[in-house]
């Protein structure tokens, strides 16, 4: 029993330092840690500015436009933090850092919840920027300190689907080539669902697409605390069940294909 | 053939400019086929747009009814011109960074311990740019059309949109070469495309400035690039005006003149450093 607390006390120790590496990464390459700052913070503003006027438009559930895309620009800088640690997953296995580490008796899981661990305070780092630059440009959480909370939810469970899904193709490819993948189905995924438009506005071969699209629900818990009260998408337990489930069932997902990816690494 | 015995020919003499001329065409040949070579680097500056340009179509489909917004068939026939402005802007950094790739390998340096023309050498890496430019321009087109996004002016003013990629690629290559010449690194020139962007969103490309208010419309109303956007737009959607000609055609040749100033002046500069 107390070989198994060890073991478990272990990993967690390494997955520390291991965490603790990767956020002094931050102050040493900021360079790789800048976009995921400037993404939310650019998409927040270009699109709240360029699509102002969608507000005005009958059944638009905020009448400001920074409502709509505060929660997007969040999300987005949220995957960004996740997959960051994919890329420089891919750095370490390219420079040989990853080999030693698979030699040392580095319990495994650690290898995964040592990012887990860094892309959740990079998380909180980006939304401690980036919500209060969103309440200076006229952002209002019509839902008080639990729309807050939901937003943080769907930016913390963003995070940890998209780092599984970056570590599991760094895995896989074990070059940049999986930095190109990763980008490119984080714009899709994140863009094939309500990001630009409510569903109940969208018209013609993106509606069902982002219907079936679990992102929409992580996007709806995201915004539920700020759009108008009396608009369906407002915070109600079934906008929020809906959404953690989806976060539930892509971050295991993820997760799992990270820890085969891991495993397939190290036969 | 030793060095003693090449023929000496004076560079404004007629033979000279011929020669000028066919080194040139060559370097310009060699841009080209490069470009088109390399289908995973240019392959995303085609699809993103179309994308894009998909994307919006059903996203903001409704949005055409706002007041302020232009009388368009669809939300696709408004986008076409965006369309081909964000791919030619996407396209053109990969030819400025292919320049970068030829200073990081040498190529340049071997181009210059030659005895071409030096004006030649951006020229020739241009012309690329331009080529793709204008191909880009038609594609998109040619896609987008069959779905709705009715050229109003017809095939004569697809061709002047066509021209029109083709001297924002020249213009937007030539910048970009600037910052290739000067840092001689390929990875400066892609890190610098995120301006190209922001320029590209602060300004009327993916909703009309009418319907824009407070610092964002001000921003847009002095971003060059919005009026660039609105003079394609207004061949797409109205059809043939002088102004919509001069918009789409003069606005990327005043910053083409400029930007190519600034990028032979890099490259003097980078002669006269060696």
């Amino acid at each position: 029993m107390s070989a198994i607390a060890d073991q478990e006390l272990d990993a967690l120790r390494a997955a520390r330092s291991l965490s603790m590496r990767n956020l002094r990464n931050i102050r040493r390459l900021p360079s790789a840690f800048f976009p995921a700052l400037a993404m939310p913070i650019f998409t927040m503003i270009a699109f709240s500015g360029t699509f102002f006027a969608i507000t005005s438009l009958p059944g638009f559930p905020t009448d400001k436009s920074i409502n709509w895309y505060m929660p997007l620009g969040v999300l987005f800088g949220s995957a960004f933090s996740g997959i960051g640690l994919g890329f420089s997953t891919i750095r370490d296995i390219e420079t040989g850092f990853y080999d030693r580490l698979r030699m040392s008796p580095t319990p495994r899981r650690a290898l995964l919840i040592g990012p887990l661990f860094t892309s959740w305070m990079r998380v909180v780092m980006l939304n401690t920027i980036v919500i209060p630059i969103g309440l200076l440009l006229g952002a209002r959480f019509s839902g008080g300190i639990l729309g807050l909370a939901s937003l943080l939810v769907a930016s913390v469970g963003v995070a940890t689907i998209a780092l599984g899904w970056g570590l599991g193709l760094a895995y896989r490819f074990r070059d940049m080539r999986a930095a190109a993948i990763m980008q490119l189905s984080l714009f899709v995924g994140l863009y094939l669902t309500n990001a630009q438009m409510p569903l109940e506005l969208i018209r013609g071969w993106l509606y069902p697409v982002a219907r079936l699209n679990p992102v929409t629900q992580i996007l709806n818990l995201a915004r539920q605390g700020l759009v108008l009260e009396d608009s369906s998408e407002y915070m109600s337990w079934n906008n929020t069940w809906q959404g953690l489930a989806a976060i539930a069932v892509m971050a295991a997902l993820t997760l799992v294909y990270a820890r085969r990816g891991l495993d397939r690494l190290d036969a | 053939m030793t060095a003693a015995t090449l023929p000496i020919v004076a560079a404004g003499s007629p033979r000279g400019t011929r020669m000028a001329i066919r080194q040139t065409l060559a370097m310009a040949k060699r841009s080209t086929k490069e470009t088109f070579r390399q289908p995973a680097l240019v392959a995303p500056s085609m699809v993103f747009p179309i994308f894009f340009a998909a994307l919006g179509a059903s996203s903001f489909s409704r949005a055409t009814s706002l007041p302020g917004f232009p009388k368009v068939d669809s939300f696709l026939q408004f986008s076409v011109a965006a369309t081909i402005v964000q791919g030619v802007l996407f396209g053109s950094v990969t030819g400025a960074a292919a320049m970068a790739t030829d200073i990081q390998n040498g190529f340049f340096d071997r181009l210059l311990l030659a005895p071409t023309t030096r004006t030649g050498i951006l020229i020739g890496r241009l012309a690329g740019s331009a080529i793709f430019g204008a191909f880009q321009a038609a594609f998109f087109i040619a896609v987008l059309w069959p779905f709705g996004a009715t050229i109003r002016s017809g095939f004569g003013g697809a061709a002047i949109m066509v021209v029109s990629g083709g001297i924002v690629a020249l213009a937007i290559g030539s910048l970009m070469s600037a910052v290739a010449i000067k840092t001689g690194s390929a990875e400066a020139v892609q890190g610098s495309f995120p301006l190209l962007f922001v320029l590209l969103f602060f300004s009327s490309a993916f909703f009309p400035r009418e319907t824009m208010t407070g610092v964002y419309r001000r921003i847009a109303d002095i971003n060059p690039v919005s009026y660039l956007v609105e003079g394609l737009r207004e061949l797409v959607v109205v059809g043939y005006s002088t102004s919509a000609i001069a918009k789409a055609i003069l606005i990327p040749a005043a910053i083409c003149v400029f930007a190519m100033l600034v990028a032979l002046g890099q490259l003097r500069r980078r002669l006269a450093a060696r």
